[in-house]
This record gives C-alpha cells, sequence and structure tokens, in this order.
C-alpha cells in the first residue's frame, strides 16, 4: 500500500501523545509518593524513556514486529539496528512512523511497574530491570498481541483472535502483574503497612493524571494506526469510559467514606482509561459508560486488596493496572458489537461465549508469563547487583541517599555553603 | 512583667492580631506550632486508607506585657479567637522576671 499523509499525520501526533504519557505517570506516581522519594520515582519513568528507547532500536522492534520465527512466539531479528526498515511501508504508514508510535507503547509498560516498588528500588537494579523485562517479556508479548501477519503474526492477535485494541493485555496486565511479581522480590517498605505513606502532593497527581488522559487519545485513537471511522470510536469510547470510571470512583467513595477525593477522581480517571484500552474499538459508547463504571468502581476497591495480602503494591500497580486491564480485557467478551467490531460480538450481543473464552485464554498467557518471568529476573537483579536500599537509606530518603538531591529546599535558604562543581572556579569565588 | 502566650486556629490571627492592636499592644511575636488537645488531629483518606493527623497546624501568639494588662490581653485574645468549636486553643500567663531592648539597653518595662 501507499503511504497515506493523514494516517501519517495523525500517527506521527499519536506518538508524541503516548510518549507524553510517561512524563504523566511520573508526575502521577511522584505525587502519590512521599516528599523523600519524588525525584527517584518520577525517575524510574524517565530513566525507562531512556533505556528502552535504545532497545528499542538495537532489538526491540525486530523481536517484537519482526517476521514471525513460528508459532507466533517471537519475531525474527531481520529488523535489528532497525535494518531494511527506513524506506518501508507499513499499511498505510512509514514504517519508521509505526515502529516510533510502538517504542511509546514500550517505554510507559514498563514504567507502569516502578509505582510498586517505591521508596526502596535500587536505581542501578531498576535499569537493569527494565533492560532484562523490556527484552524478556515486553517485546515477546507485544508480538504476541499487536503483531498482525495475515494469520502469520502473534498468537494472540493473528491465531487467537483475541481483541486487545491498544493493550489492555500486552500493556496493563503485563505491567500489573510485573508489579505484584516485584512486591515479593523487593518486600514491604520499612513501616508498612502500619504507616503506607500518604500522597505527598495531591496536585501532582491530578496534574499526572491530566497528562495520561490527554495523551491517552494518542495511545487508543492511535491504535488505528489510520485516521479513520475507527480512531473515531477509539477515541469518544476512551472520553467516555474515563469520565464513567471517575465519576464512579468517587461515587464509591463518597458511600464508603463520606467524601469524593482529588486523589479518588484521579485514580478513578486512570482505571477507565485502563479499561477502555483493549475495548475502544469494541464497545460502542453505551458501553464505554458501562465499562468506565465497572472499572471504576471495582478499582476503587481493589486497591485495598494489598492491605489484605500483605504485599506493598506502593502507588496501587496492581489494583488499578491489572485489576482495570482484566476487567477491560474480559468485559469484551461481554459487550463487543459487531457495529464497532465489524465481526466478533460478545456474550450480551448474541456473540455467545467463544469471543469470553479467547478474552480469558490471553489474559491468563500475558498475566501468568509475565508474573513468572517477572519473579525470575527480580530474583537475578536482586541476587547480583542488589534490588533493594539499605534500611538506613530508605527511611533516610531515597532521593538523597540514591540521587544526592532532594525535591523541595525546606531550609529557607541560605543554610549550607556550595562548593563550585568546577575546581578552577573555585578561586574566583574565594577571591 | 508578664509574657502572655496564646495558641490560636490559624485562620483567626488576623482578628486576635487586629484586636490586641485596638487595645494599643505594641508588638507580639507569632510562629506556626502543630499540636494537640482534646480536638485530637483528623482524619484524610486516600484511596481508601485512613490517615490520621494527630498534630494539627496552630498559631502561636506571644505578648510581652505590664502586670496590669495582662488580664486585658488574655481577655482580648480569647475573645477574638473564640469560634466557639472545639480545638480554638489556649491563653497562658507566665511572670518575666527581666526584659532587655536590644537596641538601647532600657530594661523592664521601658523596654516593653
Amino acid at each position: 500500500m501507499e503511504i497515506d499523509t493523514g494516517d501519517t499525520a495523525w500517527i506521527l501526533m499519536a506518538s508524541a501523545l503516548v510518549l507524553l504519557m510517561t512524563p504523566g505517570l511520573a508526575f502521577f506516581y511522584g505525587g502519590l509518593a512521599r516528599a523523600k522519594s519524588v525525584l527517584n520515582m518520577m525517575m524510574m519513568s524517565f530513566v525507562s524513556i531512556g533505556v528502552v528507547t535504545i532497545l528499542w532500536v538495537l532489538y526491540g522492534y525486530s523481536l517484537a514486529f519482526g517476521s514471525d520465527i513460528g508459532s507466533g512466539l517471537l519475531g525474527n531479528l531481520d529488523k535489528v539496528g532497525m535494518q531494511g526498515t527506513l524506506d518501508q511501508v507499513s499499511g498505510t504508514l512509514p514504517e519508521l512512523t509505526f515502529s516510533s508510535f510502538q517504542l511509546m507503547f514500550a517505554i510507559i509498560t514498563v514504567a507502569l511497574i516502578s509505582g510498586a516498588i517505591a521508596d526502596r528500588a535500587k536505581f542501578g537494579g531498576w535499569v537493569l530491570f527494565v533492560i532484562l523485562w523490556a527484552t524478556v517479556v515486553y517485546f515477546p508479548v507485544a508480538h504476541w498481541v499487536f503483531a498482525f501477519d495475515d494469520g502469520d503474526g502473534g498468537w494472540i492477535a493473528d491465531r487467537l483472535q483475541a481483541l486487545d485494541f491498544a493493550g489492555g493485555t500486552a500493556v496493563h496486565v503485563n505491567a500489573g502483574a510485573a508489579a505484584l511479581a516485584l512486591t515479593f522480590i523487593l518486600g514491604k517498605r520499612v513501616n508498612w503497612p502500619r504507616d503506607p505513606g500518604r500522597p505527598h502532593n495531591v496536585p501532582f497527581v491530578l496534574l499526572g493524571a491530566a497528562l495520561l488522559w490527554f495523551g491517552w487519545f494518542g495511545f487508543n485513537a492511535g491504535s488505528a494506526v489510520a485516521a479513520n471511522g475507527l480512531s473515531a470510536i477509539a477515541f469518544m469510547n476512551t472520553q467516555v469510559a474515563t469520565a464513567a470510571a471517575a465519576l464512579a470512583w468517587i461515587g464509591v467513595e463518597r458511600l464508603r467514606n463520606g467524601h469524593a477525593t482529588a486523589v479518588g477522581f484521579a485514580s478513578g480517571a486512570v482505571a477507565g482509561l485502563v479499561a477502555i484500552t483493549p475495548s475502544c474499538a469494541a464497545v460502542n459508547p453505551m458501553g464505554a459508560i458501562v465499562v468506565g463504571l465497572v472499572a471504576g468502581g471495582a478499582c476503587a476497591f481493589a486497591v485495598s486488596f494489598k492491605y489484605k495480602g500483605g504485599y506493598d503494591d506502593s502507588l496501587d500497580v496492581v489494583g488499578v493496572h491489572l485489576v482495570g486491564g482484566i476487567i477491560g480485557s474480559l468485559i469484551i467478551g461481554l459487550l463487543a458489537t459487531d457495529t464497532v467490531t465489524g465481526g466478533p460480538e460478545g456474550l450480551f450481543y448474541g456473540g455467545g461465549l467463544s469471543l469470553l473464552g479467547k478474552q480469558a485464554v490471553a489474559v491468563l498467557a500475558v498475566g501468568g508469563y509475565s508474573f513468572v518471568l517477572t519473579l525470575v529476573i527480580g530474583f537475578i537483579v536482586d541476587k547480583t547487583i542488589g534490588f533493594r536500599i539499605s534500611r538506613d537509606d530508605e527511611l533516610q530518603g531515597i532521593d538523597e541517599t540514591t540521587h544526592a538531591e532532594t525535591a523541595y529546599d525546606n531550609s529557607g535558604g541560605s543554610v549550607g555553603s556550595y562548593t563550585p562543581a568546577d575546581a578552577n572556579a573555585r578561586q574566583g569565588v574565594t577571591a | 512583667m508578664k509574657l502572655v502566650t496564646a495558641i490560636v486556629k490559624p485562620f483567626k490571627v488576623e482578628d486576635v492580631k487586629s484586636a490586641l492592636e485596638t487595645l494599643g499592644v505594641l508588638g507580639l511575636t507569632v510562629s506556626e506550632v502543630r499540636g494537640y488537645g482534646r480536638q485530637k488531629g483528623h482524619t484524610e483518606v486516600y484511596r481508601g486508607a485512613e490517615y490520621t493527623v494527630d498534630l494539627v497546624p496552630k498559631v502561636r501568639i506571644e505578648v510581652l506585657v505590664d502586670d496590669l494588662d495582662a488580664e486585658k490581653v488574655v481577655e482580648t485574645v480569647a475573645e477574638s479567637a473564640r469560634t466557639g468549636k472545639i480545638g480554638d486553643g489556649k491563653v497562658w500567663v507566665t511572670p518575666v522576671d527581666s526584659v532587655v531592648r536590644v537596641r538601647t539597653g532600657e530594661r523592664g518595662a521601658d523596654a516593653l
């Protein structure tokens, strides 16, 4: 096919939108974190942008979107170093545009996991984890779910034909299951759950949620990889489900705790965005309201599981992304309508149980693979360079002990002295 | 001489200050403090988890006064800081042995 300028323009823009989600996530997580660890929290997201981008160009794109090596499990190495892609066309886009769009998904999926391990992960351990996890978990799973090749692509997308439009399984179930596994590798924070750590900057949480919401239009509507009717449906459904989920979450709070909170609205919005991710091109806007209400309401309860389960999922990656991802993926089996999908229908539209079954297989396969492999990778990181900072460093604050900087200057100024980094400049100061 | 110390709700500081100005008090010191009395803090809820904030923000006001003015100052502070609700704070008076005005070296009542 030939390059379509309209499609290309939209996907170039959508790629930038999806990239913006990761800084958005950094603010969302950073606001939820403590004042003494907000920089580390944000850095775990930002460093993922650096690391995953390089991996993607080196071999990530090839493993995810190279020709299938057989059985739909992995791409081959034909596109290592982006070779042979510079003048190619993918659908109606330059292949590089498709590749840069998909790169942004890889970045945010890895970054999502970091919310589970606030305050306590060695930075070097996190960087090594990002390298290993992207390589062993994300790139293969992206191939399973996103690589279409006329029946010869990824096994979930092209052979099982489960529906996951923008990554409910590949991104959210994947990151959520990995987050759960990492809480077992890293253990609880000192004093958790007696002191769960209240959000240190709620406006940051709202800012982050706003950037995520904005960027998510690129994520979902961009996943049509075209500027067409399907992208219009995905766009509208994304907005509708997110609004419904935010309202559902604060509704639950109002009834349960007596107050609708800002953190609750932001969390509900993210839960809705997660759940509509796989389903935005399977349901109609009325269905999207249901997706949002179910996801927002359920996740408002799911974030409390960690206290019963005893795992320190610090910023609720499991409660929002794993649970929201599962809901959004399975609900397709109930609410999918052929007027949107152009074929497969869910149980409530007379399609029987077959689609729901396929969705369940996709969820279990991705979730199980991610959980087990993450345990292995986390164990390796922990036993080699170490994955957890010392108790003293954690109590003092990871920003100060790991990064030698702090987010906020509470001294009121004029406390302490400066030593110029450049030795030559020192004379100028003392003179 | 007496030191009148008051712990009041932060949003009542302006009322107390202007009431004391009207009374003719020439100077006072204000500091932001945290503490609790019978009010015992308040509860905040984040993602369903309740956090009890034991130490609530208050403002401490300190006024040095002549012995004869102490009672009137105490009454003025108490009246202007009162909302009638729990957490309004306290006012107390302590004796002061000596006072020096740093600039001039004046002592005692002259330094007030």
